[in-house]
């Protein structure tokens, strides 16, 4: 089976953000930046089904240079290869659900194994997106995957429960937090990595027509609330919501 | 030019969910005429129940609606849209919405915002990124917009005199995905992104034996929904369902109970619109305590109990 997952590279989680004096970018230089946590989870998913299944998984990062660093860390995981489309200017989501669209057409992965959302953006929307563009079935929010022939049966974590859905290959699956936990590279992992084969691509040469529909305005922190106060004992507490807030 | 509003509708078992209420909400801020679509089978009622705040609702009613699939689902949206000459989609940001509107967002060539906290004007929104770290102000340049919805930053939209219902003819086009099944997490409790009380443990409770212990009474008393932190959830002491937080649920109860919890910047995204914070800590450096209005420092083995028997006082 042939699984292609997609890895952002996004700011760490840990990270203390700046907004720089353009007004609608972060700062990021000095900031720790990492593969996006569901991505990393997907490509793990991807290597256990690969490991039942036999296959070949295939990672893709659109973005800057700096992005092939992921896509070697998922490579020191297990991953076979690795394809960056190389462009400076950060895609809105549909200019990027093109990019990989058009990929996953080359490729033509029975799965591609996409994270629920990026921690940056927080667009939910690239997977979906893709499948769309595929013509293809998707079941996101993954917490448990199964292969049987051409159908996945995936538990999604939904409003309320769990929910079970069947999808025929070819599909999108994304991944929720807690459908594993991601593996370490071992130091062999990490020493084969530098030889697997990456495929470096500028976006022009894609000869896609990319349309941004999107535009950043503005980045803005938002108000810091005026710190409430520490009260004494559980007395005070209940005095201060029966009394002053009037919430019980 | 006027704009067309398009809202989809979502229920579940018995009713209509205020969450797709507070879409209509955000459409009547950009202004124009607001139309419904209630989708599935053998759902009428909810269509009836949807006209109250709508002009007109699409009513698309067919075998392969029954279940929220999203291929289907965002074919028919994307038709009735198209039919309705809308300018613009919404939905709420629910687990549903996020899955099926990015799709419809293709078929219509649309732009697309998520998770939107306020509207700017016909064409410009607002909405939390970084886990609400950062609030950001997007354009969309597409003749078409799909948007969705924090439903916690819009109140539900009033009722008024009831709109027209039109059934639609619906083709759901090729599907290759099937419902199996639904585990639903069954609870007497108010729903969570409902109640008007929340109650939320996390690792400071210690065992699924102390949520049981100290959670779950206090949320009795209160007649409060439960909530947790994702230490809590992926340790499974508690539904994965009752995570609040950047990859949870978004609340916002008028009073949020924060026991045990530390406050990491992710569980925070999903509680900072609280009206009233109470944080029970026993580390007085905790980042809870800088978004709580109230604070109290000690050991919730003994301040949650405590606390019960002077709220039974009251
Ligand atoms: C990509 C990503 C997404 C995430 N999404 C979410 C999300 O949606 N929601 C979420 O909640 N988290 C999320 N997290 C995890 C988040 O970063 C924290 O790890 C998590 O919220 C911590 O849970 P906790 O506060 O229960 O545990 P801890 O951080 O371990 O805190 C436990 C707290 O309990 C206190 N305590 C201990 N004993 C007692 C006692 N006896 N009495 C009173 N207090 C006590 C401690 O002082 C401490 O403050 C996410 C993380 C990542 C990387
Ligand atoms: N620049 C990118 N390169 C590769 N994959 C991406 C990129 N941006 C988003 N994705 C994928 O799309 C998923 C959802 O992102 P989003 O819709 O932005 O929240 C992420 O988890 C990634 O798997």
């Amino acid at each position: 089976m042939k699984i292609l997952v997609t890895i952002k590279r996004v700011t760490d989680y840990e990270a203390k953000l700046q907004i720089d004096s353009s007004g609608n970018k972060i700062k990021l230089d000095g900031v720790n930046m990492i593969a996006n946590p569901f991505d990393e989870i997907a490509v793990e998913e991807a290597l256990r089904l690969k490991e039942k299944h036999d296959g070949e998984v295939c990672v893709l990062s659109i973005g800057t240079a700096d992005a092939t660093q992921q896509i070697r860390a998922a490579m020191a995981m297990g991953a076979d290869r690795g394809i960056l489309v190389k462009t400076d200017n950060p895609l809105d989501c549909t200019a990027l659900s093109q990019v990989i669209a058009h990929v996953a057409g080359e490729e033509k992965p029975d799965l591609v194994f996409m994270g629920k959302q990026a921690i940056d953006d927080d667009s939910h929307q690239v997977a979906e997106m893709v499948a769309e563009r595929m013509g293809a079935p998707q079941a996101t929010q993954a917490y448990k995957v199964s292969v049987e022939g051409d159908w996945v049966t995936v538990v999604r974590e939904a409003d309320g429960g769990l929910e079970t859905v069947s999808v025929k290959m070819p599909c999108v699956v994304t991944s929720d937090l807690r459908l594993n936990e991601p593996r370490y590279a071992s130091l062999p992992g990490i020493m084969k990595a530098k030889k697997k084969p990456l495929d470096e691509r500028e976006l022009s040469t894609l000869g896609l027509s990319i349309k941004q529909s999107m535009t950043i305005q503005k980045l803005e922190l938002p108000p810091t609330k005026t710190t409430g106060e520490m009260v004494p004992d559980v007395q005070t507490l209940v005095s201060k919501l029966h009394d002053v807030e009037k919430v019980l | 030019m006027s704009q067309v509003h398009l809202i989809v509708a979502e229920y579940d078992s018995n009713h209509l969910k205020k969450a797709c209420l507070s879409a209509i909400t955000a459409a009547q801020k950009v202004g124009g005429t607001c139309h419904g679509l209630v989708l599935g089978k053998g759902v009428k009622h909810f269509a009836d129940a949807f006209a109250k705040y709508v002009d007109t609702v699409h009513y698309a009613e067919h075998d392969a609606l029954e279940h929220r699939l999203a291929q289907p689902d965002a074919k028919v949206i994307a038709d009735v849209a198209k039919s309705a000459g809308a300018t613009h989609v919404w939905a709420a940001a629910t687990v549903n919405g996020k899955d099926v509107m990015p799709r419809v967002a293709v078929r219509l060539e649309a732009a697309m915002a998520s998770d939107i906290s306020s509207v700017v004007n016909e064409k410009t929104y607002q909405r939390p990124m970084w886990a609400g770290d950062i609030t950001g102000t997007v354009e969309l340049h597409t003749p078409v917009q799909v948007i969705t919805v924090r439903p916690t930053e819009f109140a539900p939209a009033e009722q008024k005199a009831a709109g027209q219902i039109q059934s639609v003819s619906v083709d759901p086009g090729d599907v290759q995905m099937k419902f199996v099944g639904f585990d639903e997490v069954k609870s007497e409790r108010p729903e969570l992104t409902e109640a008007s009380i929340v109650v939320s443990g996390g690792r400071g409770v210690k065992s699924p034996e102390g949520f049981k212990k100290l959670i779950e009474p206090l949320a009795d008393h209160l007649n409060a929904a439960i909530g947790a932190s994702r230490a809590v959830c992926d340790a499974g002491w508690v539904p994965n369902d009752w995570q609040v937080g950047q990859t949870g649920k978004v609340v916002a109860p008028k009073l949020y109970f924060a026991i045990g919890i530390s406050g990491a910047i992710q569980h925070v995204a999903g509680m900072k619109g609280s009206k009233c914070i109470v944080a029970i800590n026993k580390d007085p450096e905790a980042p809870i305590f800088q978004v709580a209005d109230y604070g109290l420092v000690g050991d919730a083995a003994t301040l949650v109990p405590e606390l019960i028997e002077k709220l039974k006082a009251l």
